[in-house]
């Protein structure tokens, strides 16, 4: 079985993630990691392969070209090989382009199953995947924290507010998994030492046939208009402790009825 | 442009894999560690797993065949976590194991590589005794000729892993009258009659790593036991101690650095007369000295990595690394404690373990007077 994983380098959470005033978008220039979320995926997809015996696991991404140094970890948990889509044209991509982008990637790979994390740690729209099945035309189930593959189908239990439902569908799939799936295996020094040598194609948006004004800024339908800081919440109550420190914050809770 | 000091993109890969497992894996071990003196050797076959027992070993042992620098790099991020069980780990993969792999018969090899690297046998190596360490050539442990085998009679001191080994490297004399050149070595198994744990001893620091006294008395031995198939291999196995210094060099480093860390963040955060403490020059300027010292160590530590990958002679570096990086440790967590005031001496604060844990770097694996006495002797002295 031929499975794809999405995913997606992210900035490292932290004081220094900022948006660039310029671009008005994420300032993507310091460190950066896999996207967490991602390597739960990467996990279920790597033991569908091992549970089956065969398959390959490839690696669909969208981001700069120094996008493969993150990508190198998931190669290094077992992964066969990495597309990145990596192109001046792209930089910009809302949620349209983005999903456009890889819909034709993931139609040209042609897989059974396709994976993704169940949020981006930077944009944390939790919604691409929704978007690219929609492309694909295929079905799809989000927030998995259990999934069987047999018989040509997939039985999910799906996460939701109110408690669990469990989905049948078949192959190919659009498949998002929760955290609570898998404990992602970590890359072992066998695996880190061979990842460099495995496939990673970086491709033009040309080479998967995606029209210059469906991708990046002109294939986008969002427009920032402008950016500003949150605006600061008026109720703000600011505790110095001089010792009733405590005393003064029960108070303020039990006045608000939180306490 | 030759000098270089960029890791390989597989070494740094490595780093971050490392210090996500310790992170998740080893920290949270470490204290019931620590306090009863136990090291969790459940996590050798996790280490197994991931590569990180056999860097330095070939493939078809289950290594990885990667280099010292590598293994290096391994070493320094565990010890950040915790010295005590990386001192457990790298006796068995360094000195234990290494050996045998250096030194060993095939079947030597085939009979211990494979289980010590996956992590699910454990090893030892027994040189000092209670009467003598440094002198090493000065042990009384013997081995004598009977049935075809040996008959190893003595005792062991100070032995990582003694009480959990599986197998443990002996060294003692088949040579009485050759001092020296008559020690042999010889594997022995821990269920061989007269193979005896008699005290797991209680220490200062490494308390996570187990040191016991072992006896030897009548204890029978096949003539498949001595290390190489030859007697006096005990030259050759000093030798091959030379990678365990240069271990020790990154290690104290790691030490030090995991102090000079928690001491900055330390200053950073407590005040006194009304600032910060890193606003007082005589905290910055110590903390610039400790990063200074660190840095300093780890460059030592790690040309003495290079030399050694490289295949080039490193007798005297070796030594410094280890030599150096001791006295390092030695001083930055002492001023890391002295940083910390009063909260350095609770144990709820990690700088006292790491203040006891950096003094055995100048005891252990040849004493700083012993290295210096080596770095003499390659100047020429
Ligand atoms: C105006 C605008 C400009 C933008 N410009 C850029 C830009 O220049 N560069 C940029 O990187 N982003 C840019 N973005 C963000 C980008 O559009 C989103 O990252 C994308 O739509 C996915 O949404 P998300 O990150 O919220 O992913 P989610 O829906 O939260 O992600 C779910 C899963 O989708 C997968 N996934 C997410 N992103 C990718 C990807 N790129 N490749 C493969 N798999 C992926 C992962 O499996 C992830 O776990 C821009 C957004 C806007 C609105
Ligand atoms: C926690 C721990 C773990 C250990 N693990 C092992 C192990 O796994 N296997 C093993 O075989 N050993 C092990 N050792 C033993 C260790 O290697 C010895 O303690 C060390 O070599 C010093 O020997 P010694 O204790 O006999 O000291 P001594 O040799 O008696 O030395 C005492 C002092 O005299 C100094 N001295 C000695 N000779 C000279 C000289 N010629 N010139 C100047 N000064 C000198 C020494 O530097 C030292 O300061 C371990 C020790 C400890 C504490």
């Amino acid at each position: 079985m031929k499975i794809a994983v999405c995913v997606k380098e992210v900035p490292d959470a932290g004081p220094g993630r900022r948006m660039d005033p310029g671009t008005m978008r994420l300032d993507r220039s310091g460190e950066r990691s896999l996207n967490s979320y991602d390597l739960n995926a990467v996990e279920e997809a790597l033991r569908l392969k091992e549970a089956a015996g065969e398959g390959e696991v490839v690696l669909v991404s969208m981001g700069q070209e120094k996008a493969l140094e993150s990508i190198r970890k998931a190669l290094a948990m077992g992964a066969d090989r990495a597309v990145l889509i990596s192109d001046e044209g792209a930089a910009g991509s809302d949620l349209v382009a983005t999903s456009y982008v890889l819909a034709k990637a993931l139609e040209r790979e042609a897989p059974q199953l396709v994976l993704f994390g169940q949020s981006a740690q930077d944009s944390d729209g939790a919604v691409l995947w929704a978007s690219v099945a929609e492309r694909l035309k295929l079905p799809m189930v989000s927030q998995i924290s259990e999934l069987e593959v047999a018989g040509g189908q997939i039985t999910a239990k799906r996460q939701t507010e109110f408690g669990y439902d469990r989905i049948q569908s078949p192959l190919p799939a659009v498949l998002a998994v929760a955290d609570s799936l898998n404990e992602p295996r970590y890359p072992s020094l066998k695996g880190i030492m061979g990842a460099k040598k495995k496939p990673q194609d970086v491709v033009k948006l040309a080479d998967l046939g995606v029209e210059a004004d469906r991708a990046g800024q002109a294939g986008s339908r969002t427009t920032v208009s402008a950016l500003n800081p949150p605006p600061s919440r008026g109720d703000t109550v600011k505790i110095e402790d001089d010792g009733t420190g405590a005393q003064k914050i029960m108070a303020f809770l039990v006045e608000r009825k939180f306490a | 442009m030759a000098l270089s000091y960029e890791f390989t993109e597989e070494q740094e890969d490595l780093r971050e894999m490392v210090r996500e497992f310790a992170q998740a894996e080893i920290l949270p071990l470490v204290e019931e560690a620590e306090r009863h003196e136990k090291f969790p050797v459940e996590i050798l076959p996790k280490l197994g797993e991931l590569g990180l027992l056999g860097i330095v070993f070939p493939e078809e042992y289950g290594g990885i065949g990667a280099d010292k620098i590598t293994e290096c790099i391994f070493v320094e991020e565990m010890a950040k976590v915790c010295a005590g069980i990386t001192a457990s780990v790298n006796a068995h993969a360094d000195l234990a194991a290494f050996p045998i792999y250096k030194f060993g018969t095939d079947e030597q090899k085939e009979r211990y590589l494979p289980r010590s690297i996956a992590g699910e046998i454990v090893g030892a190596y027994a040189i000092t005794e209670p009467n003598t360490g440094s002198d090493a050539a000065g042990l009384a442990t013997r081995a004598e000729k009977k049935n075809g085998g040996y008959v190893i009679n003595g005792r062991k001191n100070f032995i990582t892993n003694g009480t959990l080994c599986d197998y443990c490297l002996v060294a003692a004399y088949t040579d009485r009258s050759n001092r020296g050149e008559g020690i042999s070595v010889f594997i022995v198994d821990r269920n061989t009659p007269g193979f005896e744990v008699t005290r797991k001893l209680e220490k200062m620091g490494h308390r996570s790593s187990d040191t016991a006294e072992l006896v030897f008395e009548d204890c029978e031995v096949p003539a498949e036991a001595l290390l190489g198939g030859k007697e006096g291999a005990f030259g050759a196995l000093m030798e091959a101690l030379i990678t365990g210094r240069v271990s020790h060099g990154v290690k104290s480093a790691a030490i030090a650095e995991a102090a000079f860390d928690a001491a900055r963040q330390y200053a950073l955060e407590r005040e006194a007369f009304g600032r910060p403490l890193a606003k007082f020059q005589a905290i910055r300027f110590k903390l610039a000295q400790m990063a200074t010292k660190i840095e300093a160590a780890k460059s030592l530590a790690y040309k003495a990595a290079w030399l050694y990958a490289s295949g080039k002679p490193c007798v005297k570096e070796a030594s410094m690394a280890k030599y150096f990086s001791a006295e390092v440790a030695d001083w930055v967590t002492r001023e890391a404690v002295q940083i910390h005031g009063g909260y350095g001496y609770i144990v709820e604060y990690p700088v006292e373990r790491y203040y006891r844990d950096a003094k055995l770097a100048s005891i252990t694996e040849g004493t700083s007077e012993i290295q210096q006495l080596i770095i003499s002797r390659e100047l020429g002295l």
